[in-house]
Parts: structure tokens; C-alpha cells; sequence
């Protein structure tokens, strides 16, 4: 109500984004490129949930409070992620013996 | 002293008193759904990072696992619930302008969308019971050096798209509700906070299913 209400096409735009995401994510799942395919599969999930966030969700025009929420989320994810991986892929780094 | 009086005798009559006006309230609503959401983010990621520590483990495993998939129906149902979440930002537009009428036609197309995906998981769910890929004492699995840790992937699968189902089952009813309240007149281009908010909780559960689609299905298709 207190925004533009925004146009029909936009909307139209970022879904059909989206499917092309779809497509293009399963034909590169085809392709043999080692590491990289986990990494593309992940930069596309992430750039399909930045616009769902950012058009649908429409935080690209909330107010700083929220987006800062938001922001406050993933990073939070990030952590969890990061520090259990920081564990996991470290181990055997150093001649240690095992005790776990 | 009199102009206030008229003046909260005047407003919205959907404007609850303890906010200035209508978009501070919407503001709030929308922010409190988003503290939800970070809660229910935080708790799928303790299920991504299951799946990240036994992939990790077990990449092999995982890939020949994942090779057993649907990628078919897994590939429909992503365009599904994209679709829907098309339908459900439509939605809030007409609620926006005021559009009874596409308000209720929307949320009924969210909710015909939002079955359909439930439909193809559950033919999904019935292919994997008769190929004998839940996990417990009646797995079977082809590759025998996988045995166990094919299993793990599969626990995940279960667990992970079942959670996601039990989202969207949650999300069906309160677009029930929304059609119920808009076809009763509830909702007014001045207030439509339910139809926004639950559109947030819509579109959040498309996010995880968008995110649950490469890690399940995708892996492993290369060999």
C-alpha cells in the first residue's frame, strides 16, 4: 500500500527466469565437470532463491529492519554450515591418532 | 484534543490502534513472519548440514543413490511449485488492487498447484516403497557395496521431502482459510496482511524445495 504495486510482466519475467534456471540446472547436471558441477548446481539454487527472495518476497524494496533479519538468518545458516565443515574436512590434516 | 478524537474515530477500521497507520502495521506483520522464517531456516539447515557431513562422507554412495531418483517427476515438480509461486504473487497483486474476483481465482490456482506437487511426491513416495528403497529391514539395493550408506541418502530423502511435504500441507490449509476469509469479504486494498504474509511462507517453502531438487536429485548423473 505503500509501495508501487508492481507490473504483471515483472512478475512474468522472473518466473520464466526461474524455469530457465530449472533447465539449465538439470542439463548441466549431465555434463561431467567434477567438482564443479556441485558448485554450479549451488550458484544456481542460490541465484533462483535470490530472486524468489528479492521479486516474490519482495525484500529488494522492504525496509532495512527486515532485510537486515533476513540477512541475520543466512548468516547464522553460514555459521552452522561453516564450522561444522571447518571439523569435518580438517580431519587428517595433522598426524594426530585417531581418537574418535 | 477533538481533531485527535475524529481522527481515530476516522481511520481504517482494520488499523489496530497501537500503530501509527496501516503501513507501520503491515511492516510489523511482515517483519514477525520473517523472525519465523529465519526459525524455520535454521531448522532445515540443521537437515542440509546432516546431508553435507554423509556426502561428504559417502560421495560415491550418494551419487549412485541419487542416480535411483525420479529426475523426471522431481524435474515437473520444481516447475510446479515455481508455477505457484507465480500464482501466489499474483494473488497478492489482486488483493493489492482490491480484485476480489483474481484474489480468490489465484489462491484456488495456488491450492490446485500446491496439490498437484503433493500428488507427484506421493507416486514418488509409492515407486521407492515397491523398489524397496526405504530405509529399515525391508531395504534391497542393487549395489551391494552401497548397502548401508545408500541408505543414509534415502533416510535424508524421506526426511528432508517429508518435512517439505508437511510445509506444504500446512500451506494448502491456510490458503483454504485465505480463500474462505476473501470470499467472505475479510480483505480490502487497504488491508490484506494474511494474503502477504502467508505468500511469504509460500514462497519460503518453494526456496528449500528449490534447493532440495540439485542435492537429491541431481547428483550422479554424469556416469
Amino acid at each position: 500500500m505503500n509501495h508501487q504495486i508492481v507490473s504483471v510482466k515483472t512478475y512474468a519475467a522472473v518466473f520464466f527466469a526461474l524455469l530457465a534456471l530449472t533447465i539449465t540446472t538439470v542439463a548441466v547436471s549431465r555434463l561431467d565437470l567434477g567438482e564443479y558441477n556441485f558448485i554450479v548446481a549451488m550458484a544456481i539454487a542460490a541465484v533462483k532463491g535470490t530472486l524468489v527472495v528479492a521479486f516474490f518476497m519482495d525484500v529488494r524494496r522492504a525496509s532495512s529492519m527486515t532485510r537486515l533479519f533476513v540477512c541475520a538468518g543466512l548468516f547464522w545458516l553460514a555459521i552452522l554450515l561453516v564450522f561444522l565443515l571447518s571439523d569435518y574436512l580438517s580431519r587428517g590434516w595433522l598426524p594426530v591418532s585417531r581418537w574418535l | 484534543m477533538a481533531d485527535h478524537i475524529t481522527a481515530l474515530a476516522a481511520h481504517e477500521p482494520e488499523l489496530r490502534h497501537h500503530f501509527d497507520d496501516s503501513a507501520q502495521q503491515l511492516e510489523s506483520s511482515t517483519l514477525g513472519m520473517w523472525v519465523f522464517l529465519v526459525t524455520e531456516l535454521m531448522f532445515f539447515g540443521g537437515m542440509f548440514a546432516s546431508y553435507t557431513v554423509y556426502r561428504n562422507l559417502y560421495p560415491e554412495a550418494f551419487a549412485s543413490a541419487s542416480h535411483s531418483m525420479n529426475l523426471l517427476i522431481g524435474a515437473i515438480n520444481t516447475g510446479v511449485l515455481i508455477f505457484s509461486s507465480f500464482t501466489m504473487v499474483l494473488a497478492v497483486r489482486s488483493a493489492q488492487l482490491g480484485q476480489k474476483k483474481a484474489l480468490i481465482a489465484f489462491l484456488i490456482l495456488t491450492l490446485i498447484l500446491g496439490c498437484v506437487f503433493l500428488s507427484l511426491k506421493a507416486t514418488e513416495y509409492h515407486e521407492k516403497w515397491v523398489e524397496h528403497h526405504i530405509p529399515g529391514p525391508g531395504f534391497q539395493y542393487a549395489d551391494a557395496r552401497y548397502f548401508h550408506q545408500a541408505q543414509i541418502l534415502f533416510f535424508l530423502y524421506f526426511a528432508m521431502t517429508g518435512m517439505h511435504a508437511i510445509h506444504m500441507i500446512v500451506g494448502a490449509g491456510l490458503l483454504i482459510a485465505l480463500i474462505v476469509m476473501a470470499a467472505r469479504n475479510r480483505f480490502s486494498a487497504a488491508w490484506y496482511t494474511p494474503v502477504e504474509i502467508i505468500g511469504l511462507y509460500w514462497h519460503f517453502v518453494d526456496i528449500i524445495w528449490i534447493f532440495l531438487f540439485p542435492l537429491l536429485y541431481l547428483i550422479g548423473h554424469t556416469k
